[in-house]
């Protein structure tokens, strides 16, 4: 950056690392005040960190693209310093964490805000925003690290807030059985994530993402052994933290967190922590062509099955959790198939449709005293009208309703990306036309149910300024934030991929222009189809019918429970592990440490009887005693 | 001093020592026991002064002033302690002291 000043350079520094600074500062506040600061105060920290972090990551953002390409990094002070590896704690800012980093910060801010009115009965007011405040901090930890260790911490601590924010509630016991489930599911990837590390770690020396990359490209020919055994362990992590198969249990039971919670971290950003990962670690997968390919078919069964099983599910908060779950698996898919950047386009344009799904969805709920199940709501479009029209909108985006949302250019994106994908690009195509198919049905269903036909409950009060300032805003962003990334036949915008096209390979997809419009041709056809086929089910009443076929019950039984995967893990992991615990109830290890116990015990009880009070037997003692120890002189 | 002189001081000594140690080991009343004990601490007091004048040192003596302020000490610790114990318990037994360990 020669033509500027070194001095600017030095602000954008501070500026880079106040970001997840400031957040962490509103945290300490929250968490040392103990509860005792007054409500407006715990919102104002809380809001307010989060807004500034915003504000200053919207500054770094200008700086950036004034600089074109450049990459601003800052290394605060040095972590960790052995002979073998040197660990500093630094940030990187280049255009993918940028983009990830504004998505955070934005989002987060407006959720914030809108929890500062929906929280406001509740008792641990200033505890959530002290939680939410360190998953932000967490969060942009892991997103502007140029180290993979302190990615990884970061990757812990958004692990953490997920935990203690799913157990916010932590009298109801099913929460905290919630929030254990989510915790102990997703460590397991994580340590399938630190054995990648230490790997990665003993092969190259260093974790300092640029040069380990550029190590591994030169050290490591591509297929072999290492780079696969490392990108293999890394998917691992990703796998747990974004719910894909099979690690994806943990993600409907963590709706027990708050409304804003699932808005936040369970959908918007930190369950798409494993896309960031894989994105950022693109050349090490890149040595690993079939770890990729894992990658794609992991994201396409994972968005098959998730989409089926939101089909059947009847609580309003599990649906989104499925349908997260689902979106998830297709910026998995772009990743597989090499479209880094259209997976990072979905993963933003999916953050700001998901968040106003579960913020139009908490401010339904909060209305009709919590209830969750969307057949005993109905016909609310009416006395709900902000509600309606804010989920409506984020059902449109998320079914990729044609030209007018977001949804669908980050889809259509994916799915044309999918197609150009050799061997087996048609199949994966396939796959996420499906997708497309049922996600338009699934969503709608809960459109038709819960804001159409009989009115069952009667709403109370009216929202505040600050619960219709988020879903305004994001509403507008879940329509319009697609127009950064046209295709051929709508302008072919690429100011997405041209900004990522310094940090994330292109690849030059195949297909010609016309391809390319019959694809997304058919694609529009299925999304517009799926919203008939929800509207004739249930708009018309035609669930009825449906609903007295023997078949479709078993096979909704099936899909509610999703697909059983929780059963299937009971019965292979959790009971032979109880089965074992029963029958090594005493701890064969244990009987060594007991023999050790008893020893002691018998030594105490032989040594304390000579201690019996009478004063002369210890005279004689020391005598005799004394008696040895002159022998011992004497002749030894 | 010549050495069969510091010899007999030397077997007067380990004879006191013994009737000490005989004394403190067979009698029951504390007193006894503490005089038996002051006899012991004699003993030694005894050996040091006969070796100290025997190779003309002054450190015997000083060993033997040392042991004579110990035994002071010890004494009047010691007859404090019996007199609390007598107020207590009416007895000056060692063996009724035991009561203090249960």
């Amino acid at each position: 950056m020669p033509t500027r000043p070194g001095r600017c350079t030095t602000d954008m520094a501070t500026l880079l690392w106040l970001v997840p600074a400031l957040p962490l500062l509103g945290f300490l506040l929250l968490f040392l005040s103990a509860g005792r600061a007054p409500r407006p105060v715990s919102a104002l920290i809380g809001v307010g960190s989060t807004a500034l972090a915003a504000v200053f990551a919207l500054v770094l953002a200008g700086w950036l693209l004034s600089q074109g390409s450049g990459v601003l990094r800052v290394t605060l002070w040095r972590w960790i310093a052995t002979a073998g590896l040197q660990v500093a704690i630094g940030f990187q800012l280049d255009t993918l964490s940028l983009v990830m980093m504004l998505v955070v910060t934005f989002v987060s801010f407006l959720i914030h805000l809108y929890s500062s009115e929906f929280m406001q009965q509740d008792e641990g007011y200033s505890r959530f925003f002290a939680y939410m405040n360190l998953f932000v901090a967490s969060m942009l930890i892991l997103v502007l690290a140029d180290d993979l260790l302190l990615l990884f911490l970061g990757w812990e601590g958004v692990g953490l807030c997920s935990y203690l924010l799913i157990g916010f509630w932590y009298r109801n016991p099913s929460n905290g059985y919630a929030a254990r489930k989510a915790f102990i599911v997703t460590r397991v990837g994580d340590t399938a994530f630190m054995i990648g590390l230490l790997l990665l770690a003993t092969h190259l020396g260093t974790l300092a993402i640029g040069p380990m990359l550029a190590g591994a490209q030169v050290q490591w020919p591509t297929g072999s052994v290492l780079p696969t055994a490392a990108a293999a362990l890394l998917l691992g992590g990703a796998v747990g933290k974004s719910a894909q198969l099979p690690l994806q249990t943990w993600l409907p039971d963590a709706m027990a967190g708050p409304t804003p919670v699932s808005a936040l971290i369970h959908a918007a950003t930190m369950v798409t922590a494993g896309v960031y990962l894989i994105a950022r670690m693109h050349a090490l997968f890149e040595l690993a062509p079939s770890v990729l390919l894992a990658v794609a078919a992991i994201g396409a069964a994972t968005l098959l099955l998730a989409a089926f099983a939101a089909l059947a599910q009847h609580d309003l908060k599990r649906i989104l959790a499925y349908s997260t779950m689902s979106q998830i698996g297709y910026m998995f898919l772009a990743l597989g198939v090499g479209a880094w950047s259209a997976a990072i386009f979905h993963f933003m344009t999916h953050a700001f449709f998901k968040a106003l799904l579960f913020l139009a969805a908490g401010a339904v709920m909060m209305r009709i005293n919590d209830e969750h199940n969307i057949f005993r709501m109905g016909g609310l479009r009416r006395e709900l009208p902000m509600a309606f029209w804010s989920f409506l909108i984020g059902s449109a985006s998320l079914a990729a309703l044609p030209l007018i949302t977001a949804g669908f250019y980050s889809k259509d994106l994916i799915l044309w990306s999918a197609w150009n994908f050799r061997p087996g690009g048609a199949v994966l195509w396939l796959a996420g036309l499906l997708g497309a198919l049922i996600t338009p049905i699934y969503i709608f269903r809960a459109v038709f149910v819960v804001f159409f036909g009989a009115q069952h409950t009667r709403p109370s009060s009216r929202y505040g300024v600050r619960i219709v300032l988020p879903l305004t805003v994001l509403s507008v962003l879940a329509l319009t934030a697609g127009f950064v990334e046209t295709p051929h036949a709508l302008g072919s915008i690429s100011a997405l991929s041209r900004l990522l096209a310094s940090t994330l390979p292109t690849r030059e997809l195949a297909g010609s222009a016309a391809l390319q419009t019959v694809a997304m041709v058919i694609a529009m056809v299925l999304a517009l189809l799926g919203i008939a086929i929800a509207w004739w089910i249930y708009g018309r009443g035609a669930a009825g019918a449906l609903r007295a076929s023997a078949p479709v019950r078993a096979l909704a039984r099936w899909w509610l429970g999703g697909w059983g995967f929780d059963w299937l893990y009971d019965q292979t992991l959790v009971q032979p592990f109880l089965w074992i615990t029963r029958i090594n109830r005493a701890d064969v290890i244990d009987t060594g440490y007991g023999a050790l116990a008893a020893l002691g015990r018998l030594a105490n009880g032989l040594l304390s009887q000579t201690e019996d009070g009478r004063l002369r037997r210890y005279a004689g003692w020391i005598a005799a005693g004394s008696l040895v120890a002159v022998a011992v002189a004497m002749f030894a | 001093m010549p050495a069969n002189t510091l010899m007999h001081a030397w077997i007067l000594a380990v004879v006191l020592f013994g009737l000490g140690v005989a004394g403190l080991l067979a009698r029951r009343n504390l007193v006894f026991m503490l005089m038996s004990i002051e006899i012991m601490l004699n003993a030694a007091g005894l050996a040091f002064i006969a070796a100290g004048a025997r190779w003309g040192q002054a450190d015997g003596q000083i060993m033997f002033i040392l042991i004579l302020t110990l035994a002071a000490a010890e004494v009047s610790v010691g007859l404090a302690l019996i007199l609390r114990l007598f107020s207590g318990t009416e007895s000056v037994d060692a063996d009724a002291a035991r009561a203090l360990h249960d």
